[in-house]
């Protein structure tokens, strides 16, 4: 989300692609013999040429594109909102009216492509002419900005007032209906680039990042020092070879092995609760259910995490430990990830129990532990940490996955409840499309404002010219 | 001043004279390519997936989002100053979370469903209980010297950060307290993701390197290059042998663990933005992308191919997240809706 226009070409990359794809539509749109018909508006007794009404935009649009009335207008809305055509009637109010409300075409010469990034400079002519035009009767918003502006680049004041007047007596000598649609289009153009407050701000880049990083931290001596260190532990890694890693088991077959478990790319059964409505899967998945689904224990085979990841799976597996009289080990396991993700105060307390019941010596659950990490890990509950059972731990762990696991995988245990397991039916999508219940999103909790009402075409158009003043999103 | 400066020109040259063996050492284990193991892959085809869902209520810009563990809810931050947490089956808003500051940046769900977190310009992560009556705040995290820009939880008792303060850290709950400080990027941290088995984590920042943090040790094990700007996005391959990360250079890439380097590029030339942020499906077959462009682009992992596109945002997408149970994925953009799809 780099901001930084200039620095590293960032910007005009990023939003730039938007845009030109906006232009293209506006030149086929005016494409003499393809596009848009103009007419002459009426703007109380002036005509204003080569305007056309929201209906012909969105109209134009459905047959150029072959797109719904829906799509239309949202494209068209957005035409509007990114200043490529604006509106004559209620010029604050950047929104596509699918009626006869009279829209034109913003001239080339202040696409916001073009002049980016709007100058301060400009926009204290522009409030300038407005001032001396209106006699100081600018909105307050602009009134504000105004004095901020005068402040701040108060040194080429005189400049700015001179090119104002310039520009209000170059303007008079325009024919009336020209200067109108200069006024129009220029207006329109500081309406994007300068929004009102509570109006949103379109070309908002969001957070400005720092040009270099050398801002943040020192690269002095100690910097590099730290560097080389980290440098020579990097060189003396182990590194496997590409050809091992890529092939094989690793990713390749992990997708194919779990294609199933994908719901996006192969689809769920009974069905996807997002596109059917209906809660079945989660229901037949749940934490306790009387009989897993078949995909949930066939999972469990995948690996040994998988297994013990699923509350159900780790059930099933200290019931067959329970038959081998090795249920200690996953009791242990169990106390060890307690301690590690635990809460802290109670680390000290935790650790205890675990030593009473399995490491001590004729403890009730005694686990088998190489003399070795034994020795480590005694000495280490003398100052107990989160981490100080790990060693312990991963010895477990690796027992059971290479002894238990596998074993129980082969059990009858588990091939039964596998051959029990159910494989639900994919239920057929609701005929009749009115029967879907229609969901609306609920008011908010804490509600303060008025939100429009959803899923209609106008939801958009009203909730973009923003009457709350938290959006506060602009410059 | 002059013999400083020698100095420091000298361990430079001496660093830059390592990172080079690095990569030598890494192209001599480069024998195989993700192109060839992949070659014999059926291709995924063109992936359409519909928009089934438009969640509205937020008034201004969307930062962040993040699912719970039961796939079901899932909360967003905005700069409207809430936090929402939605039941994305029903559209429903649950519970709304005013913020103190409303400059928020990222947003995340505590496995058990209790808490959520967020954090932004204000350099504090904000840890709230919301299965009280009313959101009540449990912890401010106030140390960082820089903007949070992202924060997940481990656990109930301990949560990681990453901020613009160059660092990421570990947090302690209960008693609101650095555990540790993973100090080594030295540009803003932008993004970080937990590994699967959780003894790991992986940090992007805006010196365009990834790192691979060792939880219990503090240190930094790997860091992996070869993007030319800030990367805005990572995330593990489900297997956690691999990471993929999205970058303000247009592009996104895929680093084997073991390997030790990049085994994949996802970049086309007709794609002109950058990524803010990523997602992978359960199977991590699809990576979901979320560009500046105001689309999310779908890359087949394993082939590098572009194989669909949701578009439907008037804005950037910001955040991209699919749930654990994989149903679909769900964007969130700065025209401050959340769109679902599958």
């Amino acid at each position: 989300m780099t901001i930084n226009t200039l620095a590293k070409g960032g910007w005009n990359r990023e939003q730039m692609s938007c845009f030109r794809k906006m232009e293209k539509v506006i030149v086929s749109m005016q494409d003499p013999d393809m596009g848009m018909k103009m007419r002459n508006q009426r703007l109380l007794i002036t005509v204003i040429p080569h305007a056309m009404t929201g209906r012909d935009i969105i109209d134009w649009l459905i047959q150029k594109y072959n797109i719904c009335d829906e799509e239309a207008l949202h494209v068209g809305g957005m035409l509007v909102r990114y200043g490529y055509i604006y509106p004559l009637k209620e010029p604050r109010s950047l929104v596509l009216r699918p009626d006869e409300s009279p829209y034109r075409f913003q001239t080339p010469y202040f696409w916001t492509s073009t002049r980016w990034p709007a100058s301060e400079l400009d926009y204290a002519i522009y409030l300038a002419k407005k001032n001396i035009r209106k006699q100081g009767e600018l909105m307050e918003y602009e009134k504000e900005r105004y004095s901020v502006l005068n402040k701040r680049i108060n040194h080429t004041w005189d400049f700015v007032v001179m090119q104002a007047r310039e520009q209000l007596r170059a303007s008079k000598q325009r024919r009336k209906a020209d200067r109108i649609v200069l006024e129009c289009q220029e207006q329109a153009y500081w309406l994007i680039n300068r929004p009102p407050s509570g109006m949103r701000n379109m070309l908002d880049m969001g957070l400005e990042r720092p040009n270099t990083f050398s801002s943040r931290v020192t690269l002095n001596s100690d910097y590099y020092k730290n560097e080389i260190e980290n440098c020579k532990r990097a060189l003396g890694r182990n590194r496997v070879k590409s050809s091992i890693c890529l092939e094989g088991y690793v990713f390749v077959k992990y997708s194919e092995q779990y294609l199933n478990h994908d719901p996006i790319m192969q689809g769920c059964l009974p069905s996807n609760p997002w596109i059917s409505d209906d809660t079945a899967h989660w229901t037949m998945n749940a934490e306790v259910v009387p009989t897993p689904t078949r995909l949930r224990v066939e999972r469990w085979s995948f690996s040994f995490m998988e297994l013990l990841n699923d509350s159900m799976g780790k059930r099933e597996f200290m019931t067959y430990l329970e038959k081998e009289f090795s249920a200690e080990n996953l009791c242990f396991w169990q106390a060890c990830e307690d301690i590690r993700h635990g809460e802290s105060s109670r680390i000290i307390q935790k650790v205890e129990e675990i030593y009473k019941n399995f490491l001590a010596p004729g403890a009730a659950r005694w686990v088998n532990i190489d003399s070795k990490t034994m020795d480590k890990t005694l000495t280490g509950i003398r100052h107990p940490h989160r981490f100080v059972m790990d060693d312990a731990q991963m010895h477990i762990y690796f027992l059971m996955k290479k002894d238990s696991y596998p074993r129980y995988l082969k059990s009858d245990l588990y091939k039964n409840l596998l051959a029990k397991a159910i494989v639900p039916q994919e239920s057929k999508k609701s005929v009749f499309p009115f029967m879907r219940r229609q969901r609306h999103a609920s008011p908010s909790p804490a509600q303060v404002v008025t939100q429009a009402t959803e899923e209609d075409g106008h939801a958009k158009g009203a909730g973009e010219a923003g009457t709350n003043s938290a959006a506060g999103s602009h410059a | 001043m002059a013999a400083e400066k020698a100095e420091i020109d000298a361990l430079k040259k001496e660093c830059d004279g390592l990172r080079t063996k690095i990569e030598a050492a890494r192209k001599a284990v480069n024998d195989g390519s993700m192109s060839a193991a992949a070659g014999g892959v059926a291709s995924v085809g063109r992936v359409q997936l519909k928009n089934r869902k438009t969640l509205k209520g937020h008034l201004a810009k969307i930062y962040s989002l993040h699912w719970a563990a039961d796939s079901r809810q899932m909360v967003s931050a905005s700069q409207d100053g809430k936090l929402l947490i939605w039941d994305c089956f029903t559209g429903n808003k649950l519970v709304a979370v005013p913020l103190k500051s409303a400059w928020v940046m990222s947003v995340a769900f505590a496995p058990s469903g209790n808490l959520v977190a967020s954090g932004g310009l204000d350099n504090m992560c904000t840890v709230y209980n919301i299965k009280a009556a009313s959101p009540k705040t449990l912890r401010e995290l106030d140390a960082h010297t820089g903007y949070l820009s992202c924060c997940r939880f481990l656990s109930d008792s301990e949560i990681l950060t990453a901020s613009g303060d160059t660092t990421c850290c570990l947090w302690d709950l209960e008693t609101g307290k650095q555990k540790t400080v993973f100090t080594n990027h030295i540009g803003d941290c932008m993004s970080l993701a937990l590994s699967p088995d959780q003894n790991t984590f992986i940090s992007g920042a805006c010196d365009s390197l990834a790192k691979l943090w060792d939880l219990r040790e503090g240190t930094c094990k790997q860091t992996f290059s070869g993007h030319t700007s800030d990367i805005n996005a990572i995330a593990f391959f489900p297997n956690g042998h691999a990471i993929v990360t999205g970058s303000d250079d247009c592009s996104c890439k895929m680093y084997d663990l073991r390997s030790d380097q990049e085994v994949i590029g996802y970049q086309d030339s007709s794609l002109n933005a950058g990524v803010t942020s990523l997602a992978l499906s359960n199977s991590g077959r699809l990576i979901f992308a979320g560009y500046d462009d105001f689309n999310c682009h779908i890359w087949d992992t394993l082939k590098g191919e572009k194989v669909g596109v949701l578009s439907g945002h008037d804005n950037r997408v910001s955040c991209t997240g699919v749930p654990e149970d994989g149903m679909g994925v769900c964007t969130g953009s700065w025209d401050s809706f959340l769109k679902l799809w599958n």
